[in-house]
């Protein structure tokens, strides 16, 4: 599904502060697997994965998705491509506040002019799924950590895309919710997605919702194992 | 039709930012549009005056003649009529003669004009509609009708009693408010003027061409004296409630500063909260274009609802309410004024100007700081 | 959730731009029916002569701006200053303001 070939990342290139944060990394994702990538804070794992998502170009090196080379597409194609294909969940949520829930889930949606009414409905069923219709009206700085992850959950499959990118998802999160959220996972996995997800948090890379685990550090992939 | 839909979702999604912070949109709105109120009512009143100012003046005197003595004006001779008749071109003058009257009673100044027509019917005035309201005492409004007397203190202290025959009509207030038409002999009586005196001359020329030529050879011949010519009483009012007098400058100013201050606010770039969230928006896949869209309908729509809720406001306090605001700007000291109520002349070419000089800048203000910020890479909200 | 907010914003933007053009038609049906009026009053200034617009009766030449010297402001003595507040509404005529740069020469 994705393949990445010799990529480096350097930030800051050429000034004092400069910092290399991934070292030649060669990597192919399997799709409808679940891959954790796993390793201490500074490892590269961020990193890593906003590059898997077209977030962020690599400083050199390779990158296909779905055969497709777009290591030098320019940002409008990459924005469009990535929209559709990825889903993004951030370690802090980063849902806008003062919006509603309902409209947070269908921001990344906006860009491509669907009708509304169309997009609505979608977004009310994904949250009617995740158990959250009740709080479409609320806004979002009122809900509680774990409903906040649903919705956060929920604005990442609005676009219906084929790949998940979860970093550290369960760091906010108390034992039954990281459970509940592993659940969540094996269901998007059932449902033929492929997910990415960077962790270092037992709960997630012991479960067997998990495939694969990569282990990162210095901004090299030091293991890359099969889950057993 | 995607495209209207994205522009629909990008617009619903500034409202809903807008509406977080009300009370401080809802104000930006408000000053806002007072501004654009006070500018536009200030460019509808001059324009609908100046306009009327060159209808109703356009059948003025052609040319007008005074004499100056030391800087001042005084009365002319009788004696300069007869030479001045003589200069070709010039069809007929006539002498006209007026002054002002203060009437103690009410604190009103009158225009007492000597009229032909009553020349042989002394005793008797016709009034403008501002005469009829006089005050016997402070609050004791007298309104004078047809056949009343009016008492006229004269030179010597005495008092003239002159009888109301008509009252002008009331749609010439505008021209003819504060006047007082008497004859001649009364005229006389008032003021001691001499008989063979004149406040200024009316000529009436034969070609229109050679007014100046006309104006020319009159101040030759007696250099004490200054013809006004009629297009020079056009312009006079042309250049009432110029932007370069006095209150129209002040007005001007405090609605220039005020607006600075406005776009100040967006000026100055975004919040950090602001480019958080703008990080936010890029990272779940809005490109920098959509960004910028956002800032674009943020500016105008603010603009746009302010100039539109401007200009209408302005519209009915001109026109409807006849300026009620500038009311007492506009009356300042005077006992006696006309009725403000304008014909509603508006110039789409003004408007316009004023649409250019505020919608687009503030736009503008609202979406170039945030190009920086739109630029922002899409990873930069995972890097915090 | 009633009613999209753009299409409010539209419905409101919509209808301020009907009361534009609405403004517009009635500026230009009052002005077709004062037209009479002031006609009757371009007869008036005619008939009696008159040369200026009774707007303020303060002073002398804010009364007749178009016959004023430039002498009546400074009534009072040579460095008087302004105190009539429609003296700071009508400007010197442009007439004045040229003749005096004529007479310069």
């Amino acid at each position: 599904m994705i393949r990445l070939q010799n990529i480096h990342k350097v930030f800051n290139a050429g000034k004092p502060n400069e910092f290399t944060a991934i070292r030649d990394v060669t990597l192919a994702i399997d799709s409808r697997k679940a891959t954790v990538f796993k390793g201490p804070s500074g490892s590269g794992k961020t990193t890593l994965l906003s590059i898997l998502g077209c977030m962020a170009r690599p400083t050199s090196g390779r990158i296909t998705l779905k055969e497709r080379e777009i290591t030098s597409l320019p940002e409008r194609f990459l924005t469009d491509i990535r929209r559709k294909t990825f889903g993004f969940m951030f370690q802090q949520f980063h849902l806008i506040k003062g919006i509603s829930a309902l409209e947070n889930v269908m921001i990344p949606a906006y860009p491509d002019g669907e009708k509304h009414a169309a997009l609505k409905k979608r977004a009310i069923g994904l949250l009617d799924l995740l158990n959250l219709s009740h709080k479409a009206s609320a806004k979002v700085e009122w809900l509680s950590g774990g409903e906040a992850q649903r919705i956060a959950i929920a604005r990442a499959l609005i676009n219906d895309p084929a790949i998940i990118i979860a970093d550290e998802p369960t760091a906010h999160l108390d034992t039954s919710l990281s459970r509940e959220f592993m659940e969540i996972m094996r269901r998007l996995k059932e449902q033929g997605k492929t997910l990415l997800i960077a962790s270092h948090d037992p709960i997630v890379y012991e479960s067997d919702v998990i495939d694969r685990i990569i282990g990162m550090r210095d901004g090299e992939i030091v293991s890359s194992g099969d889950h057993p | 039709m995607s495209a209207i839909e994205k522009q629909r979702h990008i617009i619903d999604f500034m409202l809903s930012c807008l509406w977080r912070r009300k009370g401080k949109n809802l104000s930006l709105v408000v000053v806002y549009t007072f501004v654009i109120f006070l500018l536009a009512s200030v460019m509808f009143f001059a324009h609908a005056i100046k306009k009327e100012a060159g209808l109703i003046l356009r059948d003025a005197p052609e040319i007008m003649v005074q004499r100056l003595v030391a800087g001042r004006q005084t009365f002319i001779p009788e004696s300069y009529i007869d030479a001045i008749r003589k200069i070709r071109g010039v069809q007929s003058v006539t002498p006209r003669l007026w002054g002002y009257y203060y009437d103690g009673q009410s604190g009103a100044n009158y225009t007492l004009m000597v009229n032909a027509d009553l020349k042989d019917r002394p005793g008797e005035i016709l009034i403008g509609k501002g005469v009829t309201l006089r005050r016997a005492t402070a609050e004791d409004k007298i309104i004078t009708k047809k056949n009343d007397s009016i008492p006229f203190k004269t030179y010597d202290g005495s008092y003239l009693m002159l009888k109301v025959k008509g009252i002008l009509p009331a749609a010439s207030e505008l021209v003819t408010s504060d006047l007082v038409l008497v004859s001649e002999a009364d005229f006389g009586k008032i003021f001691s003027i001499s008989r063979d005196q004149a406040t200024d001359l009316v000529l009436q020329v034969r070609n229109e061409k050679e007014l100046s030529t006309i104006a020319a050879k009159i101040a030759q011949l007696y250099p004490d004296t200054r013809p006004i010519l009629r297009n020079e009483i056009l312009r006079t009012y042309d250049a009432v409630f110029d932007w370069r007098a006095g209150v129209i400058i002040v007005i001007l100013s405090g609605a220039f500063f005020a607006f600075i201050i406005l776009a100040w606010d967006k000026a100055t770039g975004l919040s950090a909260e602001e480019k958080r969230e703008i990080g936010v928006l890029k990272a779940i896949g809005w490109e920098t274009s959509d960004i910028l869209l956002m800032k674009f309908w943020e500016g105008a729509a603010v603009s746009l609802s302010a100039f539109l809720m401007g200009i209408l406001s302005a519209y009915l306090h001109i026109f409807f309410t006849a300026s009620a605001l500038f009311a007492p700007v506009l009356k300042g000291w005077s006992v006696l004024y006309p009725d403000f109520r304008l014909t509603p002349f508006i110039s789409p070419y003004e408007i316009a100007i004023l649409f250019f000089l505020t919608v687009i800048p503030y736009t503008v203000a609202t979406i170039v700081p945030s190009w920086r910020s739109a630029t922002i890479d899409p990873d930069s909200v995972m890097r915090t | 959730m009633p009613g999209r907010k753009s299409d409010l914003f539209f419905g409101c933007l919509l209808a301020g731009m009907l009361l534009a053009g609405l403004m517009f038609i009635d500026a230009g049906v009052r002005e077709h029916l004062d037209m009479p009026l002031l006609n009757q009053r371009a007869e008036i200034v005619r008939v009696l002569g008159l040369t200026d617009l009774c707007l303020f009766t303060e002073a002398r030449y804010t009364r007749h701006p178009s016959m004023a010297d430039l002498g009546t402001p400074f009534q009072d003595h040579p460095v008087s200053l302004e105190h009539f507040p429609s003296g700071a509404i009508v400007p010197v005529p442009p007439h004045l303001k040229q003749r005096t740069r004529n007479e310069r020469q």
